[in-house]
């Protein structure tokens, strides 16, 4: 029954997207980060999807396949109160771009949405199969 | 003479078969919307459906010509249907999953898989008025 497999491939879809929502918290949340004693500030990450194969033709689901982390240099202020300045009296931000991960979060929560529905109607189905001759 | 009974049925159940596969096929691009390099497919439903029901020659079926050959599994398919989406809009990481097309599909594959299931209660509920007549 090809039907069930719909949960699988729906459901690594869902729990990959809400890997992403959690980079995206994680970045958000240290967007204000600054870089410490090492001289290196908290890198955003990405999420990396990849198709995950299931069995039967056709079917493919979700996986994430690496974090990876940004190499973009880092946002530098020119602050020389700030305990963690540089001798030149820069201060290193991690380098989070607030608006990118605003979009990134919105389109994974929408991508979410969309895999639960698919869910919710394949659910919806079964059921209906279930009372078949009823 | 029992298969008489069911004959009827053999079409409505092979078209609800293909139906569920469909709504796999377009489960899993909604699913990989955001995989790159991901390319969507879809399958001809129609050209299938002739072929599983044997109204069309199957140039997936596998034949064993020679000897050597193995016969494939009962039920076996090939996968003649599946076809590959062209993407619509030209998109950086080339996955071609265009979202309105797919739920656009979703939406009316569900559709047709409740109008099948539909039919299916029918013919059962036909042929159990027959079996009990008027007596009730």
């Amino acid at each position: 029954m090809s039907m069930f497999q719909v949960f699988n491939i729906s459901g690594s879809a869902v729990s990959a997207q809400s890997q992403r929502l959690n980079v995206v918290a994680s970045n958000l949340a240290n967007a204000d980060t600054v870089a410490g004693p090492d001289g290196s500030a908290y890198k955003a990450r990405q999420v990396v999807f990849q198709t995950e194969l299931m069995g039967a033709a056709g079917a493919a689901g979700v996986r994430v396949s690496t974090v990876s982390e940004s190499d973009a240099a880092g946002r530098r202020v020119h602050d020389p109160k700030h305990p963690s300045a540089d001798a030149e009296g820069y201060v290193t931000f991690s380098n989070v771009n607030a608006v990118e991960e605003m979009v990134n979060m919105i389109s994974a929560s929408r991508s979410y949405q969309n895999n639960v529905e698919v869910m919710n109607t394949a659910k919806v189905l079964l059921q209906k199969t279930l009372q078949l001759g009823s | 003479m029992i298969n008489r009974l069911t004959d009827t049925l053999n079409f409505q159940a092979e078209a609800l078969v293909l139906r569920s596969e469909r709504q796999r096929l377009i489960a899993s691009n909604i699913a990989n919307a955001d995989t790159p390099g991901y390319v969507a497919r879809d399958m001809d439903f129609a050209t299938a459906l002739r072929q599983a029901t044997g109204q069309a020659g199957t140039p997936g079926r596998l034949a064993a010509t020679a000897p050597g050959h193995l016969s494939p599994p009962a039920g076996a398919r090939g996968e003649a249907g599946l076809r590959y989406a062209a993407a619509s809009q030209t998109n950086l990481d080339r996955n071609t999953v265009d979202m309105d097309r797919e739920r656009a599909s979703f939406a009316d594959n569900s559709v047709k898989y409740e109008a099948t299931l539909r039919f299916i209660n029918g013919s059962v509920r036909t042929m159990l008025d027959a079996i009990k007549g008027q007596s009730s």
